[in-house]
């Protein structure tokens, strides 16, 4: 620690760091644009001036930039000194000469850093009075509005866009002052972060689309802290409601997981709860509507005899625990696809055994090299995939520490690095979006990938490896770098994911068991699971209780009651066996959105989505996090526990208790609740702020009266402004505010230190104990198919793959049509060029899709996108056979275009050459 | 032929990339032989399609970006950057017009407007026959010879209201590009 004095005060700093930084983390108010704590000092603002002096005899000092000085032990400085304030406030004046005074009408109003700059540097009147430059805009697709006139120039947009996150589509042009942000032309932003821009943008340049179009101020919205159900990652976020609807989601910084990033299936996905596939009110067979009396009455007869419950893996403990109990613990069967179900018990077995460390995201960004295997992380796990951008610039900041550059100077380490990445080696079928960074790549069908990660196992465990006489050449190099580069590394990482199929996740623990050995150490090892309480469903859930066994029974009349909960079955097995079984069921469907599986109950009840409710998920690290009801939504809509009516369901509290008390690992899921003590006063948190407007006349278009304000007796939080406001130590942080600062830069307020964990912040508990001393799986056997025959893998896209984001408005807005993809030679053999129907099969019967040309396809394999089933356009992958002759054929395609075609593709290996 | 594997960033675009001419690939490859990555020749490509084309069109923009492997809004970044690589067409001559403080003292507001009147144009503007474009530039690096300006590879100095007179019209020799 190093000592420092400012303006007379003497703190305790680390000398690591800059003094802007420092500043921030003693709480102190100084302004700044450029700087962010995650994208580090490049000096361009010169917004964050102080005095630095050189002794105690030192009355004058010197202008320094606070975020490009490094802190020195017995440093003195000064922000208070007149020359400091004094440039502070030239500076934001001559930032300002262009900028609109359209703050009443601008998104960002009331959250604007710029405004809290500012209002802070004293800039308060304008004397520049010539004449404003303005800019065209360019419509940037659906999540993201533009307007340049605001700029300020900071670079911060594509210092995260580009920098950060990996962009190539968003530039600075021109320079001086008409410098412009923006594309190269009209169109959609490509990166699965872009959302990032209206958190990152200092004022209103980049806004959010679908939050204009149901636009309120963020002192006017009801927030809470809430937890994202897009993927397994469990991104903490806050989502804002007025007026019983959802408005935005933004993020909310977890030191641990998602820091201040978000993907935009997260951010934008979130509408679904908003959209018309909601589930509104409860319906029999006939599409009658139900009374809640008569549910009520029906879901307690359904007690009388057998009851198979089949869980899904989007809803939480609480709902999976309470349907369980309702049917008893062996008719409780998974609601994952068998393969799933398989390749979960893998993840589950590794998140017990004491060889592997399942990494946070932040300790993902600390991995110094690192092997992907099988799984498109960007399209399956997004946020975990801008973690992996950062870690491959780990040798960057080890190149940097040895020229004694330090790491928060980002232009010179990035200068320095140029082109050097850590090792970061992916072995997959096709190209995945972190090819552009991966230092060794070896693309090839699961057999071959197999078989690269047997030898690299065995090469590892020190023996050498037998190859295949075909795959010599490529795979051996391929095996022999990822072999260097982990043995090399300080923080070697493995990641595969359940979408690479139960096979290669076995290879991948095989792979870290056996780096675990050789080195000694606890191997870092991330299994993906695809949902987002996938790990908490597969936890409660007996292995042998697959879904297939459930179907059956159901099929051969062994039980001839079902309930379905959140679940879709025709997305987890295939057409004919779903069908089988449900109609010989009398089936009882409670879901938040309508699916297929609800034409064939008998009974169809609404369920609370994630902001309607207070409930736990357990996420990929096997972390459980607690996640807060927002608001009131949907009327009729009830949390499944609710409506099962099981004991201890009346609170969510209590239904937390006993789950906590009654299912096996979870017992420490009791301390993600906010310890009642920790509250000030014995007050509740307030869900709305201080400054929330209103509130007496919102319902005054159907009644005068001001109506009671909702009361929730579940939780540490109320649908108030009463209470406690949020503050520094305050464990329940949905909106991060503090005096003078309005935007979500506040946040600094509420860090132990920038970068660190929030004061008394909840973090989740790890529910898995590891005490497991696993063994090494079998080395996998490869797989069959007929000569000529291609294998089919299905591929994952960030938009459309996830079954609730595709119902949001905005994503589907992104979506594309279901499609096979080949490589150009193999296209070129079949006679086949883009745009061209292909049979699977050749069956009568068989799956026709459309056909695109990506060239990074393996040779013998079709990779298979199945569309989005929220808008009635996909096919069920469990339909798809494993391998299948391709034909060129004339008639139509199974699935019924949307009209949205192909072009909102993302990939990097699109061919639109002829051949 | 190289294939066109569109980057990401092309798969909803409008734009399409033309091909560029055997001399400019000759000239870009001599380029590629001088530097050390790819991306590093992103200025010299606009100069060379500009000189045999005049200017760089968004068509030209892409199928230099592809040529390189470097994204078209990177490439609009450098090309934007500089004043002199035209992103609109520009006339057969172009006049670098010296606005600078050393030319301004000399009197070159009524240069300007003289030579404006002559061509019926003003700064950033194409004459409507297509024959001249003026742009005003910060400074030639000639001021001891106040005012001047730049046609082609030609510095016209000591101008005045009578020797744009005189100059105009430009000879064909003197071309810009």
């Amino acid at each position: 620690m190093a000592k420092i004095t400012v303006d007379g005060v003497v703190y305790e700093v680390d000398p690591a760091n800059n003094l802007l930084q420092e500043c921030l983390s003693q709480g102190l108010d100084l302004p700044y644009f450029c700087w962010h704590p995650s994208l580090g000092s490049v000096g361009a603002c010169r917004q964050c001036a102080v005095i630095q002096y050189r002794d105690a005899e030192d009355t004058q000092g010197t202008l320094v930039m606070s975020c490009m000085t490094p802190v020195t032990d017995g440093g003195i400085y000064s922000l208070a000194a007149e020359q400091a304030s004094d440039f502070r406030a030239d500076v934001i004046e001559s930032l300002m000469t262009s900028h609109p005074h359209d703050c009443p009408v601008c998104e960002e109003g009331g959250e604007c850093h710029l405004q809290d700059m500012t209002q802070m540097s004293g800039h308060n009147y304008r004397r520049f009075d010539k004449q404003k430059v303005t800019h065209r805009n360019q419509n940037l697709g659906p999540f993201i509005n533009h307007e340049m006139n605001r700029c300020i120039t900071c670079y911060r947009c594509v210092r995260f866009y580009d920098d950060y996150a990996g962009g190539t589509d968003l530039s600075a042009q021109a320079s001086h002052h008409h410098t412009y942000f923006g594309r190269f032309e009209e169109g959609t932003l490509e990166s699965e972060f872009s959302g990032n821009l209206v958190e990152v943008c200092p004022t209103g340049v980049f806004t959010d689309k679908p939050f204009s179009a149901q636009y309120t101020r963020k002192w006017d919205l009801q927030t809470a802290p809430s937890i994202c159900n897009g993927c397994s990652v469990g991104c903490n976020i806050t989502p804002g409601e007025r007026y019983g609807t959802l408005r935005r989601v933004v993020n909310r910084y977890h030191n641990e997981i998602n820091g201040y990033f978000l993907c935009d299936r997260g951010r934008f996905g979130a509408h679904y709860v908003n959209s018309e596939s909601r589930l509104r009110s409860a319906r029999d067979a006939s599409g009658m509507s139900v009374s809640t009396t008569a549910i009520e009455e029906r879901i307690s007869e359904f007690t009388s005899e057998a009851v198979i419950g089949i869980g899904s893996p989007r809803a939480s403990n609480e709902a999976n625990f309470a349907l369980r109990s309702f049917v008893g613990a062996e008719n409780y069967f998974s609601g994952h696809s068998d393969a799933e179900h398989e390749a979960l018990q893998v993840l589950i077995e590794c998140l017990r055994d004491a060889a592997f460390h399942s990494p946070s995201v932040r300790q993902i960004e600390q991995a110094d090299a690192i092997l992907v295997l099988g799984e498109d992380v960007t399209n399956t796990a997004p946020r975990i995939a801008l973690a992996l951008r950062q870690s491959v610039r780990n040798e960057a900041k080890a190149l940097a520490e040895t020229s004694r550059i330090p790491n928060w100077q980002d232009a010179a380490v990035r200068e320095l690095a140029q082109e050097s990445l850590s090792p970061l080696a992916v072995f997959a079928c096709g190209s995945t979006r972190l090819d552009d960074i991966a230092t060794t790549k070896l693309n090839a069908d699961q057999q071959t990938l197999i078989e690269a990660s047997n030898a690299l196992s065995e090469r590892l465990a020190g023996r050498s490896p037998a190859y295949s006489q075909q795959t010599l050449g490529t795979t051996m190099q391929s095996v022999e770098a990822t072999y260097t580069a982990l043995m090399s590394a300080k923080k070697p990482l493995v990641i595969c994911g359940t979408g690479a199929g139960a096979a290669l996740m076995r290879c991948a623990a095989n792979i870290a068991r056996a780096l675990s050995v050789s080195r000694s150490e606890v191997c870092d090892l991330v299994l993906l699971p695809k949902e987002d309480n996938s790990v908490g469903h597969a936890l409660l859930t007996s292995k042998e209780n697959t879904l297939s066994r459930a179907l059956g029974r159901l099929a051969n009349g062994e039980v001839k009651r079902a309930i379905v909960i959140e679940n879709d079955l025709f997305e987890r097995a295939p057409t004919a066996l779903v069908k089988n079984a449900l109609a010989a069921a009398e089936l009882l469907v409670i879901d938040q959105i309508e699916t297929p599986t609800q034409r064939y109950a008998a009974l169809s009840i609404p369920s609370a989505t994630f902001n309607e409710c207070e409930v736990t998920k357990v996420n990929y690290e096997g972390r459980a996090q607690l996640s807060f009801q927002v608001g009131e939504g949907c009327d009729a809509a009830k949390p499944i526990e609710r409506w099962l009516n099981v004991e201890g369901s009346a609170h969510s509290n209590s239904m937390i208790a006993r789950c906590a008390a009654e299912a096996s690992d979870f017992e420490s899921l009791i301390d993600c609740l906010p310890d009642p003590l920790g509250r000030i006063a014995g007050l509740k948190v307030p869900r709305q702020s201080h400054r929330y407007s209103g509130r007496t006349a919102m319902h005054a278009d159907r009644n005068v009266h001001e109506g009671k304000q909702p009361v929730d007796d579940n939780s540490v939080m109320s649908f108030s402004m009463e209470g406690m406001l949020t503050q520094k130590d305050s464990s329940v942080l949905a909106s991060a505010w503090a005096p003078r600062w309005n935007s979500n830069q506040a946040i600094s307020k509420f860090q132990a230190e920038i970068n660190g964990e929030l004061k008394q912040g909840h973090p989740g508990v790890h529910l898995i104990k590891r005490s497991l001393n696993g063994q090494a799986y079998e080395a996998e056997n490869s797989v069959n198919k007929n000569l000529g025959d291609f294998e089919i893998r299905l591929v994952s896209h960030i938009f459309g793959s996830d079954t609730l984001s595709s119902h949001s408005p905005a994503i589907q807005k992104r979506l594309c049509d279901a499609y096979l993809a080949l490589n150009k030679e193999d296209a070129l053999e079949l006679g086949l060029a883009n745009g061209d129907f292909v049979s699977l099969g050749g069956a009568e019967d068989s799956i026709i899709l459309p056909l695109i040309v990506r060239t990074q396809t393996p040779s013998g394999v079709a990779l298979v996108y199945t569309g989005s089933s929220a808008l009635g356009a996909s096919i069920n992958p469990h339909d798809l056979p494993e391998s299948a002759s391709l034909a060129r054929v004339e008639s139509e395609p199974s699935v019924h275009p949307t009209g949205l075609g192909l072009s909102n593709l993302v990939v990097n290996d699109a061919y639109s050459g002829a051949h | 032929m190289q294939q066109h594997v569109i980057a990401s960033s092309s798969t909803n675009a409008r734009l399409r990339a033309r091909d560029l001419t055997a001399e400019e690939i000759a000239e870009i490859e001599h380029e590629l032989t001088l530097y050390p990555t790819k991306q590093a020749v992103g200025l010299e490509a606009l100069k060379i399609v500009q000189r045999h084309q005049g200017w760089v069109s968004d068509e030209s923009m892409l199928a230099i970006a592809d040529y390189l492997s470097v994204p078209v809004s990177e490439l609009e970044g450098v090309a934007t950057f500089f004043n002199l690589i035209f992103r609109r067409p520009v006339g057969d001559k172009v006049i670098l017009f010296c606005d600078s403080v050393s030319c301004w003292i000399m009197g070159c507001d009524k240069v300007k407007k003289r030579l404006s009147e002559h061509l019926g144009i003003d700064y950033g503007e194409t004459s409507a026959g297509g024959e001249y474009t003026l742009i005003p530039v910060p400074c030639l690096g000639d001021c001891d010879k106040a005012p001047v300006m730049m046609v082609g590879e030609k510095m016209h100095r000591n101008l005045s209201c009578e020797s744009i007179d005189s100059l105009l019209p430009l000879s064909n020799a003197e071309g810009s590009k």
